[in-house]
């Protein structure tokens, strides 16, 4: 690409009037495609790349959000193994985030290939499918903790069924399971999208073609719908999964981490300790800590994924 | 294996056409499969019950509340949408997260298209594709890492309003908007700026004249993904917006968490207003708006 444009500067040089012009333009050009990308790169310096590096300067710090602050080296760190209550927000996130995943991409993929096939009112139940998507899950969530709190016990009483007759948001056992179908609920309708998306890539023959030999719907969907939205499958779980680690509008509204703190993502703990806290330092111990872990999980992914996309 | 079995199909499917004008052909090309489209609007009911409920419940009176709660209120009681309205501020609560939505959208479509082509045009050399992984790194940073020190600056800097909320929408977009706006210029022929460029116009000319019109598709893909997150957004609203007068519609749904907390008809009320701006947009431009959505994914 470097070659080919560079020639055409060239060419250009030769037929255009004077080579120092030309010169001189080329520089013009370079200095505006600077000008165009330096602001934007000194606000994400100062907005993001600065808040990063404090955030990793301070977690070697006993810094309370104010007044003064002493080196401590890796104690925030150590200490961090040690919490209780931070051991068992990674444990309830990670927990929700995988289980999330999974059912996200098993329903969604699942209403997808539905939509995708010979129904009527097709565009009509995609714009139903997709409305989660549009509204905020704050506030979604408010009307799902009423469904979970006095709905579901009165449907549950009615069955006879022990466990569901008293909400399961006052559960501690059960609290994460409500989390679960709300943020299933929500994240699926934009992982439909992505999935429809990725089925109108698949030619239609392919299909007509498979059934003539006599391949059942299950063989189809292993044999040509499946490595066909390979892609897609990888782009959603690593999506899913990301965005479910990092969990925190689905909770406020449905538990507020509770009950206790049975249902607290890393998230939360970050936000409560931080800011209500005064653990400022420890607590951005514990996202540098947070940030790690989440990298890996999504290399990890993209990797094991990949590898299987390339296989099939 | 794909691959195989299809050009095997292929094959096959040649075979059955030479074979088929024997018999003719009645088969209509797409027989609607009702099984499915009946399950299919079964499963919708999981996204509309809710709502159904949601606006039900905002009809009612307290002592309309038993039972499952999905019966019909009778009789409507609309004064809760006056209630809530006051009990939120609603006007200015809707103005705030008007604002903020609107200049987050218009600010990113100017600028990050702008960045984005400087550095599509650019890949070949080193500090710009390095500038490219600089923004698009940003997308697996999670925020609380950033959360606190960033809380630390703009109230520093007096950003902690609306402005520097609006700021801060545009700058970290950044990272995935680059992706989406240098993913779509690629595909744009040089041709046309080059032709623009030898006829003697500046690179600032060429792309708000040349490049900025061809980007129309990209730009909706890109200013419906900001509209959804400035105006449905919690979590940085509640950090950085430091004065109650400041907060969007998704903050003061926390005032029925307080005092108000069994005045449940109400609270369903006022959620049915901070969701309905975006619903409302939503019903009249749903077509449009899943297209945007799904450039954007398959680029």
């Amino acid at each position: 690409m470097a070659s080919v444009t560079s020639r055409t500067e060239q060419t250009a040089a030769e037929a255009g009037p004077a080579p120092g012009a030309v010169r001189r333009r080329r520089r013009g050009v370079q200095l505006t495609f600077y000008l165009m990308v330096i602001p934007a790169f000194l606000l994400f310096f100062i907005f993001h790349t600065v808040p990063v590096l404090q955030g990793v300067f301070y977690s070697f710090t006993d810094y309370a959000g104010y007044g003064e602050w002493n080196f401590i080296g890796f104690d925030n760190y150590a200490n961090i193994f040690l919490d209780e209550r931070v051991r068992h927000a990674y444990v309830f996130t990670l927990q929700f985030a995988v289980v999330s995943t999974i059912l996200v991409n098993v329903v969604a993929l699942a209403v997808a290939i539905g939509l995708n096939g010979r129904i009527k009112f097709r565009n009509l139940l995609r714009g139903v499918f997709f409305l989660p998507n549009v509204m905020a899950i704050l506030v979604v969530g408010y009307i799902f903790n009423y469904l979970f709190s006095y709905s579901l016990p009165y449907i549950g009483q009615k069955l006879g069924s022990a466990t569901l007759s008293t909400s399961i948001l006052a559960n501690e056992n059960l609290a994460w399971l409500a989390i679960v179908v709300f943020a299933v609920w929500q994240a699926a309708a934009f992982a439909i999208i992505l999935y429809l998306a990725g089925l109108q890539t698949i030619p239609g023959e392919l299909y007509e073609a498979a059934s003539i030999d006599g391949a059942g719907a299950w063989r189809q969907f292993w044999s040509i719908t499946f490595p066909m939205i390979a892609a897609f499958f990888t782009i959603n779980m690593v999506l899913s999964l990301k965005n479910f680690m990092m969990v925190f509008d689905h909770i406020i509204p449905l538990t507020n981490g509770g009950p206790g703190t049975a249902t607290e993502s890393i998230s939360l703990v970050i936000y409560r300790g931080g800011f209500q806290g005064g653990d400022f330092a420890y607590q951005t111990a514990n996202a540098v800590l947070y940030f790690v872990l989440i990298v890996t999980l999504s290399l990890f992914q993209l990797r094991i994924l990949q590898r299987r996309e390339v296989s099939a | 294996m794909s691959t195989q079995q299809s050009m095997a199909g292929t094959t096959t499917t040649a075979v059955a056409a030479a074979t088929e004008p024997a018999r003719p052909r009645r088969r209509p090309r797409r027989t609607v499969n009702w099984w499915l489209t009946a399950l299919m609007i079964v499963l919708s009911l999981t996204v509309l019950v809710p709502l159904y409920f949601a606006v039900i419940t905002a009809l009612k009176t307290p002592d309309q509340l038993t039972g499952a709660g999905f019966g019909l209120p009778s009789p409507a009681r609309w004064e809760n949408f006056a209630e809530a309205w006051r009990l939120t501020h609603f006007p200015r609560a809707a103005l705030n997260s008007a604002i903020i939505t609107v200049g987050a959208v218009i600010l990113t479509l100017l600028t990050n298209s702008m960045v984005a082509y400087a550095i599509s045009r650019n890949m070949h050399r080193r500090l710009f594709k390095g500038l490219f992984l600089y923004f698009v790194s940003a997308l697996f940073v999670p925020f609380p890492i950033i959360m606190l020190p960033v809380v630390k600056l703009t109230a520093n800097l007096r950003l902690d309003n609306q402005v520097g909320l609006i700021l801060l929408y545009v700058v970290y977009g950044l990272a995935l908007n680059v992706f989406i706006y240098v993913g779509y210029l690629q595909s744009i022929p040089r041709e046309l700026e080059e032709a623009a460029l030898t006829d003697g116009a500046s690179i600032w000319t060429t792309f708000w004249r040349v490049i900025f019109p061809l980007l129309g598709p990209i730009n909706a893909t890109v200013g419906i993904i900001m509209c959804l997150w400035a105006w449905n957004d919690f979590l940085l609203p509640l950090v950085i917006l430091s004065s109650p007068d400041a907060q969007t519609l998704p903050l003061v749904q926390y005032v029925f968490q307080g005092q108000f907390s069994t005045n449940y008809t109400v609270a369903f009320a006022s959620y049915l207003m901070a969701l309905a701006p975006l619903v409302i947009v939503y019903i009249v431009a749903q077509r449009w708006v899943i297209s945007g959505v799904m450039r954007g994914s398959i680029k």
